[in-house]
């Protein structure tokens, strides 16, 4: 029988910890709303998620209520829009009506972000992907709750070098069409190389075509309940280290997959996977950079900074798989600048460049994440920073993404303010060197020589 | 796997006072709600009970007791909180 001692210790995590369940995300598959006829296709988007979504945030609130674990976000994907409106949408001003349409169901719901807005182009762009990457920019000053995402390159496929330029363009005129905020709508768009069909996180979900009708992902949290437990065990080895970590993962993950079987048998929709994610918050003791000043490094960016995360990560990913049978998603540390009090105080005492931000990557889920880098920077350079993350997943095997905000109107040592859950962040600097020629290249990079495994 | 999802954890936690078990029983046995064990300590001069109940063949909906229970902690001055057992055995048992 359940202890006094283990009930304390849970109910410490929640209340001191900042345990939580980050999100509980409802794919939905829009490809039965396909139509030729743009209006009709609205409405059809517009039924289907208020249908399915119908009941979403009542279920996540009487879970949080029943175990007294706050669940953070209730969120939904959709199949990438792009596939879905290509035989109605003929501009990008047609994909924005689509985009104000996901909005309109998200508010009609009670979700707080819906992802999908998104294209697949990691080989190559037909003209409906390129319409819909350049309804972007409009797309996401005109809606609230769109986020946006577009692969430009997996290992499979190599990188589409086009895809990389235009990104760079897209991202700055997203950040210009969004000046008045801070340049917020870039907070609401990814690149990815390798991006995953069954990810819960914001703002790169989307509910990939291999997935069933409705499925539910979550994705837990909790770098706090690490932190915590980690401080039990300074100056010990690392084995203990190890075992700490793993510990405390499987502890997390076994709630996030209560809360997923309980959300799926309560709607009624199948249960698709746990993300293990750390996902900080810019809640103090909510991050992921003290853990890594836990482990023994005075900034998050000083020396031993990827060897401590890879670590960290690896040990998450242990612990997690134990505790769940569907682990999915990125699963990993995240290590977002904005989202992270640790980050950004490392960013402004100098501990943190973007250049360590992109070796930490190397070993961690996700990528160059929430950087806020001045506005004034060309495309190319944009570009080129999106082309090195996506090598790094391209040539790793996994996933990486790039979410820059560069700011406009805004230099280096300022700090933007993006509220909530998206934090605050000073403007990086960045390697002010043209790499205009390598990004005004046609065409892609090649599938590297170990994707040919058949 | 059964599901024993009427077993509910209450744990009662704040500064020691006279009769606080009593308040929390009584309210339990005026809508039927068993309790299977009962056990108690003292974190850092904290009074702190945990209670495993059976909810079965309670007369009001989980969430109304949850809610009720909390208004009662507040009259007595401490926290009185409701979790449904599942969590604590998935975090804790493999």
């Amino acid at each position: 029988m359940i202890n006094i001692w283990e009930v304390n210790e849970t109910n410490k995590m929640i209340e001191q910890e900042n345990l939580d369940v980050r999100t509980i995300t409802l794919g939905i598959s829009l490809l039965d709303c396909i139509d030729t006829d743009l209006q009709k296709l609205n409405d059809n988007i517009y039924k289907k998620i208020t249908s399915v979504a119908e009941n979403l945030v009542k279920t996540g609130e009487e879970i949080e209520r029943g175990y007294c674990i706050p669940i953070v976000n209730k969120r939904i994907s959709v199949t990438p829009i792009s596939l879905i409106g290509q035989s109605a949408c003929k501009t990008p001003e047609d994909f924005v009506t689509i985009a104000r349409t996901l909005d309109k169901a998200a508010k009609a719901v009670g979700v707080n972000f819906i992802g999908g807005y998104s294209a697949l182009v990691s080989k190559g762009m037909t003209t409906g992907d390129e319409n819909l990457i350049c309804s972007i920019p409009q797309a996401l000053a005109e809606t609230e709750r769109v986020c946006s995402s577009v692969n430009v390159g997996s290992t499979k496929t190599g990188i589409d070098m086009d895809a990389v330029k235009l990104m760079g363009e897209i991202i700055l005129k997203t950040a210009e069409y969004t000046k008045e905020n801070d340049s917020l709508g870039c907070a609401k768009l990814v690149v990815f190389c390798n991006a995953p069909d069954d990810n819960p996180f914001m703002a790169g979900a989307f509910h990939g075509v291999t997935e069933a009708d409705a499925i539910i992902n979550v994705g837990v949290s909790g770098p706090g309940v690490v932190k915590k437990a980690l401080e039990q065990v300074r100056g010990a080895d690392f084995e203990m280290l190890c075992e700490t970590i793993k510990k405390t993962a499987f502890k997390i993950t076994r709630v996030g997959q209560l809360v997923a079987q309980e959300a799926s048998r309560r709607m009624g929709i199948p249960f698709g996977i746990i993300d293990l994610s750390l996902a900080p918050t810019p809640a103090i003791g909510d991050s992921v950079a003290e853990i890594l000043q836990e482990i023994g490094l005075e900034y998050a960016g000083a020396p031993g900074t990827t060897a401590a995360l890879a670590l960290l990560n690896d040990q998450v990913k242990k612990g997690g798989i134990m505790a769940s049978s569907y682990v999915g998603g990125l699963s990993g540390a995240f290590i977002p600048v904005s989202e992270d009090q640790g980050m950004i105080n490392a960013v402004e005492a100098g501990a943190l460049t973007l250049e360590k931000l992109e070796a930490m990557t190397c070993v961690c889920s996700v990528g160059l994440d929430m950087i806020a880098i001045p506005g004034d920077v060309p495309p190319a350079t944009i570009s080129g920073i999106i082309a090195d993350e996506m090598a790094i997943g391209m040539i790793n095997q996994k996933t990486t993404a790039v979410r820059l905000i560069p700011v406009i109107g805004k230099g280096i040592g300022e700090t933007v303010e993006f509220g909530g859950l998206l934090g605050h962040a000073p403007v990086m600097p960045v390697n002010r060197y043209s790499c205009e020629a390598f990004i005004s290249r046609r065409g892609r990079i090649p599938a590297p020589v170990h994707s040919f495994k058949n | 796997m059964e599901r024993n999802a009427d077993r509910t954890i209450i744990t009662v936690v704040g500064k020691d006072t006279v009769g606080i078990i009593a308040k929390v029983c009584t309210y339990l046995s005026e809508h039927q709600i068993n309790v299977l064990d009962i056990s108690q300590t003292i974190v850092q001069d904290f009074f702190n009970m945990m209670m495993i109940a059976d909810m079965k063949n309670a007369d009001k909906p989980f969430d109304q007791c949850a809610r009720d229970l909390e208004v009662l902690g507040e009259e007595i001055g401490v926290n009185i909180k409701c979790q449904r057992e599942e969590i604590f055995k998935k975090m804790h048992r493999i």
